[in-house]
């Protein structure tokens, strides 16, 4: 495991996404309170905590998936605001991977991934195509590729997810629980290319409880409660030193069975 | 357990057993009838019941239809041969009516010489549609081009059409044929061009002026093209504007120069003119062509999250659903006389033909609603996250899975449509069913006819509606992708 994380490039100082006391609320149910987080360029982060401590709801504000009410959120520069513009420039550098990969079931393996290049980012239908072979290649499923979402297994088509979102180039990553629907076997092939990923200098977000990931991948874990972080730390740290009381009980009941 | 006994107990096949076919008593006729027919008192029961149902109708419309007649001048005729060939008092179907009359059933008041131009108009249909409907299917796609082109060759020489005709329009059909075949999306163009073609063909006239309309909206999508980049919606609006200002100033001129430079005339024919299946069909194939895009629309907007878009559709939507389809081919026909400047010629068949495309319209707009209520939210949140704009989502994404779920409740607004075209009867239009039923019957000949106009027109609306369910049962197999 060390071996693995001196293979991991380090996280630089510069930041690529930057969140300043972020509120947000549901109607009247405050689900983020007094965010504050800053996540470096090439930097990784496991985010884990309960559920419906607003972990999903975290990273969906990073590409606007859900609106807040106050604070601010930075993303490479560009503030999220009502601008339209700018919610298209942040989406377009942000790749995301969700629970129930949300694959366009209508569209071949190679559509779904040449879809958003060619018609956001105007890349020729040609060029998108060997852009969209490389990384089904990168994810170990090039043979798939003219096959429909539907003839995949979960595993195959988080992978595919994972390609589509490479395709369009993003500088950050964010995932959603993305193996916390899939089969015991599956889930390590997903594992293994997000690790590759990390090994590439991706910056990633990582809403998972799977902790080997982390302790594997992650420069940071942070520990949500109730709409509000609770801890963070290294993964060394966090997993054999928890401080608060809320994170010791919950790895006692994730790691307990 | 002793141990003993465990070693006993403990077993591991060695041989699989092949599969048997079931016992007889299992299988074939014999379990079918028992099960289905005869597996209870009441089962058996009804089997009696619905048994004698079908011997009734048999033994009552089984003897008029075989002692039919097919050549006779008239009723009274008819009725002479029946009872000289199965005695007094028997009763017989009279189809030499619709031998005599068929032409009236179809094509109205349609002046005979020139059957040809509903006929083709009607060919050339399919072959617009055909690049849209067999997109991926080349077998089927070639089967349906060859059918119309040959048909409607054959029909239109049957019909009588001049033999420059005949040569027009094999060059033509087998043009556009062409380009189906080997340039399907240049084909699409003509797809769009075909209702000014078939406008053309039903009503003659000028070709100008139909081309001074089309061009019409085609300037209006070069200025929007152009100016939509910088100015958003307002585009929208100028677009709108250059295109009015072309129909109304530009267009009436330049159509009579080009005219007289190279005169493209067909004999005129009026609305009134028109009745039958011509009717039906050229209001039903309209209806359908608009409501579509216009029940797309207004499911979009009803799900909009803007409140004065999503007013307007509720209120149009549940308007229109909540008034009889009577009522507004009568505010059509009358009401908009009120309100047009005298001397107007608002044709009545394109007053009707808007009626009828709104009243669909609010169907299919709740049918697509429920299509795209039936989406997963995580297909909206894909798209967003991978940049996607709203038009964009909503063409590559949404429409596409929503319009496919909707397919069966599509077709089945299409179909009633179709159907109610023949209420047009109620404004003084010609319907196959009624209208021409009736104009008929109140010729001295067939004067007395009753159920056979009714079997014709019914059988010719089956096989169209059959015909449009069997193709949407074709599409949704062919559109079945998922495997789950
Ligand atoms: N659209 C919504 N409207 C109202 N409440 C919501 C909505 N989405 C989430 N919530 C609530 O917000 C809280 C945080 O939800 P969130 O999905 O972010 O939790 P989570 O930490 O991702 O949980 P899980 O581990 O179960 O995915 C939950 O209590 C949830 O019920
Ligand atoms: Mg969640």
């Amino acid at each position: 495991m060390t071996t693995r994380t001196t293979a991991i490039p380090a996280a630089s100082d510069e930041a690529a996404i930057e969140i300043v006391k972020l509120n947000k609320w549901y109607g009247t149910f405050h689900v983020l309170r007094d965010i504050d987080l800053v996540v470096g360029k090439g930097e990784r982060i496991v985010i884990a905590g309960p559920s419906g401590s607003g972990k999903s709801t975290l990273i969906r504000c990073i590409n606007r998936l859900e609106e807040h009410q106050s604070g601010k959120i930075i993303v490479d520069g560009t503030e999220l605001t009502h601008d339209l513009k700018n919610i298209d420039k942040v989406r377009s550098e942000v790749g995301m991977v969700f629970q129930h990969f949300n694959l366009f079931p209508h569209l071949t393996i190679l559509e779904n991934c040449t879809l958003a290049p060619i018609w956001v980012r105007k890349i020729p239908k040609r060029e998108a195509e060997e852009t969209a072979m490389h990384f089904l290649t990168k994810v170990k499923i090039p043979e798939q590729a003219h096959k429909y979402p539907g003839q995949l297994s979960g595993g195959q088509q988080q992978r595919v997810a994972i390609a589509r979102a490479l395709c369009m180039r993003p500088r950050i990553m964010l995932f959603d629980e993305p193996t916390s629907a899939l089969d015991p076997e599956m889930i390590k092939e997903v594992l293994d290319t997000m690790i590759e990923l990390a090994e590439d200098g991706m910056t990633m977000l990582c809403v998972t409880h799977e902790m080997g990931f982390a302790q594997a991948v992650a420069h940071r874990v942070i520990f949500m409660d109730q709409g509000q972080i609770v801890e963070q730390n290294t993964p060394k740290e966090f997993f054999n030193n928890p401080r608060s009381e809320r994170t010791k009980l919950f790895l006692s009941q994730i790691l307990g069975h | 357990m002793s141990e003993t006994h465990s070693e006993t107990v403990a077993y591991v096949r060695e041989t699989m057993l092949p599969p048997e076919p079931p016992p007889l008593a299992e299988t074939g006729a014999i379990k079918w009838l028992r099960e289905n027919l005869f597996s209870g008192p009441l089962n058996i029961a009804l089997t009696f019941v619905g048994l004698g149902i079908v011997w009734l109708v048999v033994s009552t419309v089984g003897p008029w239809l075989s002692h039919s007649v097919w050549n006779a001048g008239s009723m009274a005729e008819c009725r002479q041969i029946i009872a000289q060939t199965w005695g007094e008092g028997a009763t017989g179907a009279c189809f030499a009516l619709i031998k005599h009359r068929w032409n009236q059933f179809l094509f109205g008041f349609y002046p005979q010489a020139l059957y040809w131009r509903p006929v083709l108009a009607f060919g050339l249909l399919f072959l617009a549609l055909a690049p849209v409907l067999f997109s991926e299917s080349t077998k089927a796609r070639r089967v349906v081009l060859g059918l119309s082109l040959a048909l409607t060759f054959v029909f239109a020489a049957l019909l009588g059409a001049p033999m420059g005709a005949l040569l027009g329009m094999a060059v033509l059909m087998l043009l556009w044929a062409a380009l189906i075949e080997t340039r399907p999306r240049w084909s699409l163009l003509a797809s769009l061009a075909y209702p000014f073609i078939a406008v053309w063909l039903l009503w003659g006239g000028s070709l100008w002026s139909e081309a001074m309309v089309l061009a019409g909206f085609c300037l209006g999508f070069v200025v929007w093209r152009l100016l939509a980049a910088r100015f958003g919606l307002l585009a929208f609006a100028l677009a709108v504007m250059a295109t009015a200002a072309w129909w109304l100033l530009l267009a009436g001129p330049l159509a009579s120069v080009l005219a007289g430079v190279l005169p493209l005339r067909l004999r005129p024919v009026s609305s009134d003119q028109f009745g039958g299946f011509v009717l039906s069909i050229t209001i039903g194939v309209a209806g359908i062509a608009l409501s579509l895009p216009l029940g797309v629309i207004l499911a979009l907007a009803r799900r909009s999250d803007l409140p004065v878009i999503k007013l307007l559709a509720v209120m149009f939507i549940e308007f229109i659903r909540g008034v009889p389809l009577i009522t507004l081919l009568f505010v059509a026909s009358l009401l908009l006389n009120y309100f047009l400047p005298p001397g107007t010629n608002f044709d009545i068949i394109l007053r009707v033909i808007i009626m009828v495309t709104l009243f669909a319209a609010a169907y299919m707009a709740e049918v697509i609603r429920g299509g795209l209520a039936a989406l997963p939210k995580g297909q909206y949140e894909a798209a967003d996250a991978l940049g996607l704009d709203y038009w964009k989502a909503q063409r590559l994404i949404v429409l596409p899975q929503a319009l496919k779920i909707s397919i069966p409740g599509i077709v089945s607004t299409f179909i009633g449509m179709f159907k109610d075209t023949t209420l047009v009867v109620f404004v003084g239009l010609f319907d196959p069913l009624k209208a021409m039923a009736d104009t008929i019957r109140a010729s001295f000949e067939w004067k007395g006819a009753y159920w056979e106009p009714y079997i014709f027109v019914g059988a010719i609306f089956f096989i169209l509606c059959f015909g449009m369910s069997r193709y949407s049962m074709y599409l949704e197999r062919r559109l079945k992708r998922d495997h789950h």
